[in-house]
């Protein structure tokens, strides 16, 4: 018994490297993105001023300062000197920066100097007092911690440099290129909204049309024998890993003949185009795999290739299609080049817009990293959701595009 | 795999000289019917002053349903047919429309694409090689070129071997196995424009002597160093790119890999281990190569990825500070005002760096069958 504790232990304390590399290389990874999601939570002045890992400290200003340089003479109430109430709001308020607090230093008070220079805080700590004054007299609130206004700033596309959204309409009103009704503000073009709403709009059709072409020639690279099928399956297989800019010159020309730049539809048809090679490629082997008899005992009931494809096949093939979806749709909403040249500005979709944001810095970090989050979050749903189905679409050998 | 349900036919030339033409009808039938449709039912709407949105969607609809509707159709009037000739058209009813939307997309570009990269710039004129000559002679081009060499040693070398380690790490942890893993993997999941904005913050800089925010020159001043721009310093700014797309990608080579470990077989382990062997004997002895060729598979689909490499260094850096790479190159020549046959020229210098993958996995695909 004793032996079987101490043999636990002792595989128990072996471990303990293995255990601290694993959870370290963890933190590793995941440390920028949490700094992102933290930082998109933290109100402007926060953000600038401290780092996103510091957002655990305390917020409270500190006394000791004020205890060091300002309680002999105006107490530990600040009101000590009535002439001069250090609790009153309106009596800090005027001292709009330490250096406004450190003029005070050289009056003379009852025949002396206020206080003498080799008794004078560092700036360091002036900046300790006047934190500490302002919070306690109230004439600055203390801001909050968390906020959701960068978010909200960038859903309408508000990017003046202080303030927020919420400010600026409760202050200012509406303006011609504002509103201030928040789902008419977040349905215009360089809104972030709208990019969400526009990278849908692009991504799920783009999603549906490759699959619903590749399954039926998936069925018919199965199942069917006709002229040049070899050939043709080959091709698709060299075709998956032709990359994408080989492709864009020859269609941005053919788009602009058909007027298609700028649409939605030309989007759809160039990642069904570019989609195809890889989703027949895994449907078919998909279908391949399916037992033969159940296919065969279908023909031979009269069953024509339609009635077999649709009742029988697309059913048995659910498996293949959801990693499939899941795997072009991901690929499809995280797309920039496509969506630069055959988009633009005409339908900007997230990536173009966080990517615009970014070329500007557009209105700080505190929003740019709400802008990336709102991007990131579709995505990591549907990878924390569907991450089965993801990785199998991925195992199956993808180097598309 | 395929299968013989029909009993083998007889070929006659006059069959085929009906199917051939019914066979390219059909092919092209549904993709020409169903983007007439598209288009018209978005004009339609466009003159309505409808919402984008609204119209996409509807247009979607009518799509889907609509291209459903147009293969039943097809295969309807392939059924009314003579029975030998309806067998032999009814597979491009399944197959044409894909083969054609590909013809268009894919096959026909690469060779318009190769014919402009023998004009000039505006693709009026041909000169023949010289945009080639371009690419390996002028000075920008070649640090191009040298990057792109250099992510194509880096990244694969880096993503894999930290794959590698984080896949034997997590395969001995037990319970908490699949967490680490989504941990490692969660980059994969997102835009490389995202992690562009993920890494651009941790490589913030400021003037020496404010509070730095970023955390990487928070780390570096509070040691007492002075604070570093990774983003303009050459030639670190090339290794502070390689770093972003190999955080991408680790989780994906990690998730291969462990699945290849998963396959050793615990037997051959344990009897080396009784053997005497150590943990690193039999790491490396043992483990890496049993499974050396998925490694292998792993580091060639990350290698064309890397070729293609496009949107970190766009949103990162644009090439600014020799940090240019092929893609980025191309996407400013072919729609920046650059030159269009330069862009083509250096589509196709990618098309052949990859034909070599193109060719082993048609020549894999002929193995497998045979």
């Amino acid at each position: 018994m004793n032996r079987v504790l101490r043999e636990r232990l002792i595989s128990i304390i072996n471990r303990i490297p293995l255990h601290v590399a694993v959870i370290g290389l963890c933190l590793i990874w995941i440390l920028p993105t949490l700094g992102l999601l933290i930082t998109s939570f933290r109100p402007q002045q926060a953000v600038n001023e401290t780092g996103w890992w510091e957002v655990v400290k305390s917020q409270e200003p500190t006394s000791t300062a004020y205890q060091t340089y300002c309680t002999d003479c105006h107490g530990a109430n600040l009101s000590a000197v009535p002439s001069i109430d250090l609790g009153a709001s309106d009596v800090v308020s005027g001292f709009t920066n330490t250096r406004r607090l450190a003029v005070t230093f050289n009056r003379e008070y009852n025949g002396a100097v206020h206080i003498p220079e080799d008794q004078r805080p560092d700036d360091e700590s002036l900046r300790e007092i006047l934190d500490y004054l302002r919070i306690e007299s109230g004439a600055i609130k203390m801001p909050p911690r968390f906020t959701v206004n960068n978010y909200k700033d960038v859903m309408v596309g508000y990017d003046a440099r202080g303030g927020t959204y919420d400010q600026a309409c409760e202050e200012e009103g509406p303006t011609p290129t504002r509103s201030c009704d928040f789902w008419e503000d977040a349905t215009r073009s360089d809104a972030i909204f709208k990019g969400v709403l526009n990278s849908f709009a692009v991504s799920i059709p783009s999603t549906i049309l490759p699959i619903l072409l590749a399954g039926f020639a998936a069925y018919a690279f199965a199942w069917l024998d006709f002229r040049g099928r070899k050939v043709m399956f080959a091709l698709l297989v060299g075709l998956q890993i032709v990359p994408l800019q080989m492709t864009l010159v020859p269609v941005f020309r053919l788009y602009a003949d058909l007027g298609l730049n700028g649409s939605f539809l030309g989007v759809w048809l160039f990642h069904t185009g570019f989609g195809l090679p890889y989703a027949i490629y895994l449907m078919r082997n998909f279908i391949a795999g399916l037992p033969r008899e159940i296919v065969e005992s279908a023909y031979l009931d009269g069953a024509g290739h339609w009635r077999v494809f649709r009742v029988i096949i697309m059913p048995l093939a659910l498996p293949a299609i959801a990693a499939l979806s899941i795997f072009q749709f991901m690929w499809v909403w995280n797309d920039l080049l496509v969506a630069l040249i055959f988009l633009g500005n005409k339908a900007p979709v997230l990536t173009y817009q966080l990517s615009q944001l970014m070329d500007s810095l557009g209105g700080g970090w505190h929003r740019m990293t709400a802008a990336a989050f709102i991007s990131m979050a579709i995505p990591l749903a549907v990878f924390l959701l569907f991450q089965r189905y993801f990785v199998r679409g991925l195992l199956s050998g993808s180097v598309k595009g | 795999m395929s299968t013989q349900t029909q009993p083998v036919r007889q070929k006659s030339p006059g069959d085929w000289l009906t199917s051939g033409p019914l066979r390219f009808l059909v092919s092209i039938g549904v993709p020409v019917i169903a983007f007439l449709f598209l288009r018209w039912s978005f004009v339609l709407l466009r003159d309505q002053e409808a919402n984008r949105i609204l119209v996409a969607f509807i247009a979607l609809t009518i799509g889907v349903f609509g291209v459903w509707i147009l293969y039943l159709l097809t295969y309807y009037l392939t059924e009314q047919l003579p029975e030998r000739l309806g067998e032999r058209v009814r597979p491009f009813v399944f197959v044409g429309p894909a083969m054609v939307i590909l013809f268009i997309f894919l096959l026909y570009p690469i060779g318009h694409t190769f014919y402009l990269s023998l004009m000039n710039a505006d693709s009026e004129e041909f000169i023949g090689l010289k945009n080639y000559r371009t690419i390996f002679t002028d000075e920008q081009m070649l640090i191009t070129l040298r990057n792109n060499g250099l992510w194509l040693i880096s990244v694969p070398l880096f993503s894999v071997s930290f794959g590698l380690i984080v896949a034997v790490l997590v395969d001995r942890i037990g319970r908490w196995e699949s967490t680490a893993k989504a941990f490692i993997f969660l980059p994969m999941a997102i835009s490389a424009v995202g992690a562009g904005v993920v890494w651009k913050f941790m490589y913030f800089v400021r003037a020496e002597g404010e509070i730095q925010i970023g955390f990487l020159n928070a780390i570096i001043t509070k040691i007492g160093g002075s604070p570093t721009n990774f983003l303009e310093t050459i030639p670190l700014n090339n290794l502070a790119l390689i770093i972003i797309m190999t955080w991408m990608v680790t989780g994906y080579c990690m998730v291969v890999i462990s699945a290849g470990i998963k396959n050793v077989s615990t037997e051959v382990l344990e009897a080396a281990r009784m053997d005497g062997a150590n943990e690193l004997q039999v790491f490396f002895r043992i483990i890496v190569p049993i499974i050396r060729p998925t490694l292998i598979t792993v580091g060639t689909t990350v290698l064309i990825w890397v070729l293609k490499v496009f949107d970190i260094v766009y949103v990162m850096t644009n090439g600014r500070r020799d940090t240019q790479v092929v893609a980025n190159q191309m996407y400013t020549e072919l729609f920046r005002g650059g030159s269009v046959g330069l862009g083509s020229a250096l589509a196709i210098l990618l098309l052949v760096a990859v034909s070599p993958f193109i060719v082993s996995n048609v020549r894999e695909l002929r193995r497998r069958r045979a």
